[in-house]
């Protein structure tokens, strides 16, 4: 079954295809494939034998009992090979194909990299073919809107300066009743820590700034964070393929820091954040490296427990499983670390099969989600194999430091019945750590 | 007349205010701020749950507030902090609410003389800036890359125009955001703008524009440049003629270009951060000459030194020298001065600041948490547990530091190593 088999209706892909012509097409492909795609994609398009090894790396191929239009292979031979074959030439319809495939079939996880006999990143394909769809104005509705909201606000939910501000003051307000002398630090210069969340927290998941305070003061973190825009890592233009929005949003978010001369950054429990920071956003603004310091949540919860700062008043007794977010875990190598963490918490830790850089994605990953509810039950379709690990288990508990694995687990969860909840690190330091008897 | 002709430039070391240790009755001080001259510390202190106090010197005004937040002194050194009572924000001097509420304010903004302090403000869910208090005529639907003009006279921002309902991306993309200059949009909208900037004098404004997805260009008092690039960053006016310029990208590559023609070539990786000397007869910009490394470029030529990070170029006042700050491997900070490095490390370092006579280069270092101020590559003044930004007396003779220590603020004024 090719993509075009299992076309799904969105606006945007709909109303965006309409006005292609050929010509258009052919010229956008050619010039990102001539001016920015390079030595690197030649090489993947005459290396791969199509062997078909990288398939059962597929969470949506395993899931699809082998269909092999969903192996990595495959879906890059119905796009970037397509495109190839046809120099370009490729019909508004197939330009729709393409981007659904390319948005919503494929979550950029990299495992695929790690079964290739020879390293074919198809992450970096896809990415490829996303980046064209951009540039042809082809991108799903929702995940485009993230994208405007990046660029207007400079984080992904629409949040006015004064929103995000007030958003932090009433988590410190009502932090206080619980930790007296509780603050969140606003701007303070010369901070060792930069704290820095993505745009959900202070819309809906607010009680993870007031766990992240919580924990801030048990331990007597130097720390701030700012008020003015770059306080969102975030960067849903990286996966649309708007590589220039990507640029001035990671800029906004290291500007941001140096300006108030933090020792580093911390970053919140998400994971394509991290990617954005730590290996692409920065790269695309000509930084080697990142430039400050950096670290993932997971990190800076293992130095804390390895330095004795977190006191817990017992472990969580439930078992456990543990969700290897692909951004942190294929992407930095923070499985160690995220075990350490996560035994320190728990009393019995259950892996999943198989684990750590070869766990499977959580299928929200890579923008996925951020493509809406048109494509959710692609989506979960697609992970049947993510509920059969998480089953398996027998467990009642995850732990996944990532947002966007818990958007993905969640949903799979219930679509599955599988009766399990999600939980942060955070989340379980807060309900563990020692606090303040009051009075 | 500069600011800094009045303050006290006797030689020595005096100790401004005994200790600026927490006093026992507040429940908390936040961190300490110091006035331009030093003869003033100032800090936010919670005296009960609730009520926040502005602590100056050993003194605590006796308005209090409900929340208190964004403390500052403006550059003639009054201490400013945005503040909360009865639901309602102002901004208070020296612990004086101004009479004028909002919904909420943030983001003050200081003339170079301080005669003007601008914030943000939303009211009733309409955001725009206010001036001393006075509001915009006419708030917007959502605002933000707030600007005050350096003689305090005009304000702009980034204004949406109109509500958009949600994931309307026809509207975004007919344009729905431009800029508004001390309350007035322009007539022309786009689907994005950017970091406005005003000319020397404040007659007119420039800014980032995006016209399409993939069109980036500068417009100027709300016309766009006819010449659009792959991206920009922010534009600068030239000081003595009506040109501006901005770091522009073309064929993957950055370079700069006047008034859209191309000024310098693109062929850096990056190139950001841009300012002229004061007469205009030089430009400088913070580039990328190789991948991953970066300098200091002045009229397209870069210096020979380069760093994995270069931030916080400062041109001096004659517009011949300039500085900024390098770092290696995130590691430690050094001080490039007209491209030669200083022989210092730091665990960081501040914005480098110049005497008026452009002979001396000062800035603020820490190390291992003790501070110091390094003054033409010499330590001077010794290690503090906290020090601000040196300043220079206005012949350039004499440098006053800031400092704390044993919660003791001083006022050090020394003669400027050469």
């Amino acid at each position: 079954m090719s993509i075009l088999d299992r076309k799904i209706e969105d606006p945007e892909l709909k109303r965006a295809t309409e006005g292609l012509s050929a010509d258009r097409i052919e010229q956008v492909i050619n010039s990102v494939l001539q001016g920015e795609a390079g030595a690197r994609l030649k090489a993947y398009a005459e290396t791969c034998m199509r062997c078909g090894m990288c398939a059962p790396a597929c969470h949506y191929c395993v899931s699809h009992d082998m269909d092999p239009s969903y192996s990595p292979v495959g879906k890059v031979e119905q796009t970037m090979g397509l495109i190839l074959r046809k120099h370009g030439r490729l019909t508004p319809d197939e330009v729709y194909g393409m981007a659904q495939l390319a948005y919503t079939e494929c979550n950029l996880c990299r495992r695929c990299v790690h079964y290739c006999p020879i390293g074919i990143d198809t992450g970096y394909i896809i990415s490829t073919v996303r980046r064209i769809c951009h540039k042809l104005g082809v991108t799903p509705l929702y995940i485009q809107d993230t994208a405007h909201s990046h660029s207007a606000t400079m984080n992904q939910m629409w949040v006015k300066e004064d929103e995000w501000v007030d958003s932090l003051q009433w988590q410190e307000d009502e932090a206080r009743d619980e930790f007296p002398g509780l603050r969140i630090p606003l701007d303070v210069e010369g901070a060792d820590i930069f704290y820095s969340v993505i745009a959900p927290e202070p819309k809906f998941r607010t009680q993870l700034i007031y766990q992240a305070a919580a924990i801030m003061k048990h331990v007597g973190a130097d720390w701030t964070m700012p008020s003015t825009p770059g306080w969102d890592n975030s960067d849903m233009c990286m996966f649309t393929g708007d590589f220039e929005m990507m640029g001035r949003l990671k800029r906004s978010h290291f500007e941001a820091a140096q300006k108030l001369k933090v020792r580093r950054i911390v970053m919140g429990e998400c994971g394509h954040a991290f990617r954005s920071v730590y290996d692409v956003g920065n790269r695309w603004l000509g930084w080697k490296n990142h430039p400050i310091p950096i670290v993932h949540s997971v990190e800076y919860f293992w130095e804390l427990f390895n330095e004795g700062k977190i006191k817990l008043t017992g472990k969580y007794e439930e078992p456990v499983t543990i969700h290897d977010p692909c951004n942190i875990i294929r992407g930095r190598g923070l499985m160690d670390k995220l075990r350490e963490v996560t035994h320190h918490l728990c009393s019995e830790v259950i892996e999943m099969s198989p684990t750590r850089e070869h766990n499977y994605c959580c299928a929200a990953g890579g923008g996925v989600i951020n493509c809406g509810p048109p494509f959710k039950g692609v989506r979960l379709e697609g992970n049947r194999i993510k509920a059969d690990q998480l089953r398996a288990t027998g467990v009642k508990t995850v732990v996944a430091p990532c947002h966007n694995c818990h958007g993905g687990l969640e949903d799979i969860i219930h679509h599955y019945q599988l009766g399990i909840q999600t939980k942060f690190l955070g989340d379980l330091i807060y309900e563990l750590m020692e606090k303040p008897e009051l009075e | 007349m500069q600011l800094s002709e009045s303050w006290d430039w006797e030689k020595g070391e005096r100790v401004v205010t005994e200790s600026l240790a927490p006093m026992p009755e507040h429940k908390w001080q936040e961190e300490i701020h110091v006035s331009p001259d030093g003869e003033t510390a100032a800090a936010i202190v919670c005296i009960d749950d609730g009520e926040f106090g502005l602590r100056m010197n050993d003194t605590v005004h006796d308005n209090t507030f409900d929340k208190a937040w964004k403390p500052g002194f403006t550059p003639d050194g009054r201490f400013c902090a945005l503040v909360q009572q009865d639901e309602e924000w102002t901004l208070a001097e020296n612990g004086e609410p101004w009479d004028e509420r909002y919904g909420f304010m943030w983001s003050p903004l200081f003339s170079s003389e301080g005669g003007a302090v601008a914030t943000a403000v939303q009211q009733d869910m309409a955001y725009g800036m206010s001036v001393n208090g006075v509001a915009w005529d006419t708030l917007f639907e959502n605002a933000n890359g707030f600007a005050l003009s350096d003689n305090g006279k005009r304000t702009a921002a980034v204004v949406q125009t109109r509500s958009i309902g949600q994931a309307d991306l026809i509207s975004f993309r007919e344009g729905v955001f431009t800029v508004a200059v001390d309350g007035e949009a322009w007539e022309s909208t786009f689907m994005n703008a950017w970091d406005p900037v005003f000319s020397p004098y404040a007659h007119r404004v420039a800014a980032q524009v995006r016209l399409s997805l993939y069109d980036y260009t500068v417009a100027v008092d709300g016309t766009p440049w006819p010449i659009h690039f792959q991206c920009t960053w922010e534009p600068c006016f030239h000081p003595n003629s009506s040109a501006v310029v901005a770091p522009v990208r073309q064929g993957g590559k950055w370079g700069i270009a006047e008034d859209g023609n191309m000024l310098w070539k693109p062929v850096f990786f990056n190139c950001w951060h841009l300012q002229y000397a004061p007469d205009g007869s030089r430009l400088y910009a913070i580039v990328a000459p190789e991948y991953g490394k970066f300098t200091v470029a002045q009229d397209e030529r870069a210096w020979n030194v380069l760093a994995p990070v270069v931030t916080e170029l400062t041109v001096s006042p004659d517009g011949s020298r300039a500085a900024a700050l390098g770092n290696h491997d995130n590691k430690a900070w050094h001080v490039m001065v007209d491209g030669k490095v200083w022989h210092g490390r730091y665990d960081m370092a501040w914005k480098p600041v110049f005497s008026a006579d452009s002979r001396s280069v000062g800035c603020r270092v820490s190390s291992n948490g003790k501070y110091a101020v390094v003054v033409n590559d010499n330590t001077v003044g010794g290690e503090f547990d906290k020090a601000w930004d040196p300043a220079f007396s206005p012949d350039g003779s004499k440098v006053l530091i800031r400092g704390m220590r044993n919660n003791a603020l001083l006022r050090i004024v020394a003669d400027v190593p050469r």
